[in-house]
């Protein structure tokens, strides 16, 4: 029983922090926010030079091996930046799925590839139905009803969508009939997207703290520097209650996320509620930031000159990402209320002696 | 390895001595409120059974009755004590507040003469803090200890003093340089409350029993030793103290996930009835509980691998009192008309519910008001200015 986390997993985290500092300027998020795209394809790039997106595949598939666990601080930095780029789809999601379904050839050539981040690929889930999508995207994966497919770029009909978070690039696919691959079927598809969802909506939990964590320091920041009544705001206890409270929805949604991404592989009951506690409260969290930190900043931070709405509104759209409110919600409420779930003090850490749900 | 949240084959065969001494040990007929005289002297009782197993405070070195257990030992512990129904722990000012603090500031000769009474369950603390004048503003106290010899003649007015009206002892601050402003000047003395110039009395709570009390010191003496820590540290020794209050221990993750499932079960007997809204509140309720066992588990992973806890005591304070607040007021909201009766004196499900609910309003109040925690963290974890005067 440990819940630190080690010196290389803090090193890699501090690592995209620098990057992403550099590649998330305000510069950068600005040009977004200008719909002018043409950083994406340069930021890809260095995110692929980090080795980001082989984080999770094996070495044979030039990856570096490592497990989920070791994939929550970036996520949490890709948050925190505020990243449009969807890195945590493809190195995330797309390549641990792949890696599960490498007794598929189609899988096991695209492996390699996608861990390089020369491939480039969009994950639709019916909890994610509107995809990020990354520059020059060259592959589809499609969790339908009960088939997991793979499929080219060109192969499916994507209908664009643009996104209050403007960096984030969207597509709603449809499968042109007969196209694709089928890399999983029947159960075999249903568990697959099972866990595509635990670790879509784990790691987006995992932004959640990150942009949250952001929100709140520039909320202090400003607390700190704007001048009232001859004094800083951030003197008043009206405005310090509102910020404390943040950092404690904050601080204790951050253990939650952490256990969670240790189970993401798992398919119980106790799995699935930790799962969607994570999200809800994560993102209860970067909800809850966003809130304060725009009356924190008063008019300014109603303005399109200052920063604040450029991690505002990629909280409000992480929210409704691997799983809304509703989903999660109702989800957990049935397993806690419908009696799925083993209740006590000795089962927070419980593993899947329980049994699966569906 | 990092972030492995699987128990070792020790930490599993601990927890089952332990489920096996509670199972064979834990009265069957619950005790009545230790807010109560005879309730009190149940608990007391209580206290030197677990004595009797070695399990006053595990976490403590043997030499003073403890077992050398780390902390995740010390969480697996409570999980099986709370899931095994067992009493509030009347002494939990002493093991989890001044213990600590003895820990760190006692001279031997003191640790040996408290710790090991403590752990036997034979010597029950109050904390005696708060003033009539003195409350969130603590520094503004004005009781004194005058030096007279080889003792401090302490004079003063106490109150809202936990467990006072039955304990033993108390221990609490007291200004031994009158000359001295606010936070200077004050030292951390321990006091016998059955004792010379030590007058208690014992204060009615809203539940109607006395469960706080007023001291009142008219010339009480105590020997220089009762002293802890140098004369004029006493500010620095109770914010120890308070830390630990806030921090890991008080309040066992344990006790908040036993009431999340009675909630649970209160909501599957009330569903058909229920406003459909209340289920998301039954949720959050669990939902809560579990967050503060696993930011529990994170804090004693922290902790064991050398880090200290500092303002995150105020972030935790603040988050199980109002989970614990949030969790009663849902129940209330289920029980519906039920919820106003008082009880019957039998085991009618409605009797814990309103006990507590009416101590639940207290955890927002005790041990540093949560406005005040939310000063802490505004003004320590996130750089706010300091308010003005």
């Amino acid at each position: 029983m440990d819940f630190t986390f080690s010196e290389e997993q803090q090193m890699m985290a501090a690592a995209l922090r620098e990057l992403a500092t550099d590649l998330c300027s305000s510069q950068a998020l600005r040009a977004e926010f200008g719909a002018d795209h043409s950083a994406a394809e340069a930021r890809w790039q260095r995110l692929a030079e980090l080795g980001l997106f082989g984080v999770l595949a094996p070495p044979d598939a030039g990856g570096m091996g490592l497990a989920d666990a070791d994939f929550v601080l970036l996520a949490e930095e890709a948050g925190r930046a505020a990243l449009p780029e969807p890195l945590v789809e493809q190195a995330a999601l797309a390549v641990p799925l792949l890696v599960e379904l490498a007794n598929e050839p189609a899988a096991a050539q695209l492996l390699p590839r996608l861990a390089s981040g020369e491939a480039r690929v969009a994950v639709a889930h019916e909890q994610n139905p509107y995809a990020s999508v990354p520059p020059a995207l060259t592959h589809w994966l499609l969790c339908c009803t009960d088939a997991l497919i793979l499929a080219g770029a060109e192969e499916v009909e994507a209908i664009p969508g643009r996104s209050v978070d403007a960096g984030r690039r969207l597509a709603e696919p449809r499968l042109r009939p007969a196209r694709g691959r089928r890399l999983a079927d029947g159960d075999g598809a249903r568990a697959a997207a099972r866990r595509l969802l635990n670790r879509g909506a784990v790691h987006t939990a995992a932004r959640c703290l990150g942009v949250a964590e952001r929100l709140l320091e520039l909320a202090s920041a400003y607390a700190k520097e704007r001048v009232q009544f001859g004094r800083p705001i951030g003197a008043n206890q009206a405005i310090k209650h509102h910020l404390a409270s943040v950092a404690v929805k904050l601080e204790f949604a951050r253990a939650v996320v952490y256990a969670a991404v240790t189970r993401v592989d798992g398919d119980d009951a106790r799995t699935l509620a930790a799962v969607s506690h994570a999200k809800l409260a994560a993102s209860a969290a970067a909800d809850l930031a966003a809130r304060t930190a725009i009356q924190v900043h008063g008019a300014m931070g109603y303005s399109w000159e200052v920063d604040l709405h450029f991690y505002m509104k990629h909280a409000w759209a992480l929210g409704g990402s691997w799983g809304d409110h509703n989903f999660h919600a109702r989800r957990l409420q049935s397993l806690l209320c419908g009696g799925a779930l083993t209740l006590g003090p000795d089962q927070t850490f419980a593993r899947s002696a329980q049994r699966d749900v569906r | 390895m990092a972030l492995n949240l699987q128990f070792t084959p020790e930490q599993r065969r601990f927890r089952t001595e332990v489920r096996e001494w509670m199972g064979a040990h834990v009265p069957k007929m619950p005790l009545k409120t230790l807010e109560s005289e005879a309730g009190f002297a149940q608990h007391r009782q209580w206290e030197r059974t677990l004595a009797s197993g070695n399990w006053g405070m595990i976490t403590w070195p043997r030499e003073f009755g403890g077992r050398g257990a780390n902390l995740i030992d010390w969480l697996i512990f409570e999980e099986e004590y709370y899931r095994a129904a067992a009493p509030l722990r009347v002494n939990q000012n002493g093991i989890f507040l001044l213990g600590p603090t003895l820990m760190e500031f006692g001279t031997p000769a003191q640790k040996a003469r408290y710790l090991p009474q403590m752990a036997a369950g034979e010597e029950i603390w109050a904390q005696a803090w708060s003033e009539p004048q003195s409350g969130s503003d603590l520094a503004a106290l004005r009781a004194t200890a005058v030096r007279e010899g080889d003792s401090y003649v302490l004079r003063g007015h106490k109150i809202w003093s936990s467990r006072a009206a039955f304990a033993d002892w108390a221990f609490g601050i007291f200004r031994t340089d009158p000359s001295a402003e606010r936070h200077r000047g004050l030292s951390f003395i321990l006091v016998p409350l059955r004792h010379p110039g030590v007058r208690v009395r014992g204060i009615r709570q809203i539940h109607g029993e006395p469960g706080f009390a007023e001291i009142f010191f008219e010339d009480a003496r105590v020997p220089l030793d009762h002293r802890l820590g140098e004369e004029g540290a006493g500010w620095q020794i109770a914010m120890a103290t308070a830390g630990f209050e806030r921090g890991l221990m008080l309040r066992s993750p344990a006790r908040f996930q036993m009431a999340a499932q009675r909630l649970v079960q209160l909501w599957r007997r009330c569903a058909d009835a229920a406003d459909p809204a209340l289920v998301g509140a039954v949720a959050q309720a669990w939902m809560d509980a579990e967050a503060y066992a696993l930011n529990t588990y994170r804090t004693a992973s922290r902790l064991m691998a050398g880090g200290t806890i500092g303002v995150e005591a105020s972030l935790n304070k603040i988050f199980w009192s109002e989970l614990d607040l949030d969790l009663h007021r849902t129940a209330m909201a289920l029980l519906g008309a039920r919820a106003e009766l008082l009880p019957r004196g039998d085991a009618s499900e409605t009797d814990d519910w309103l006990e507590g609910f009416i101590f639940s309003l207290a955890g927002p109040i005790y041990a540093g008001t949560n406005e005040i925690q939310r000063n802490l963290i505004a003004e320590r974890l996130l750089g706010l200015p300091r308010a003005q005067g």
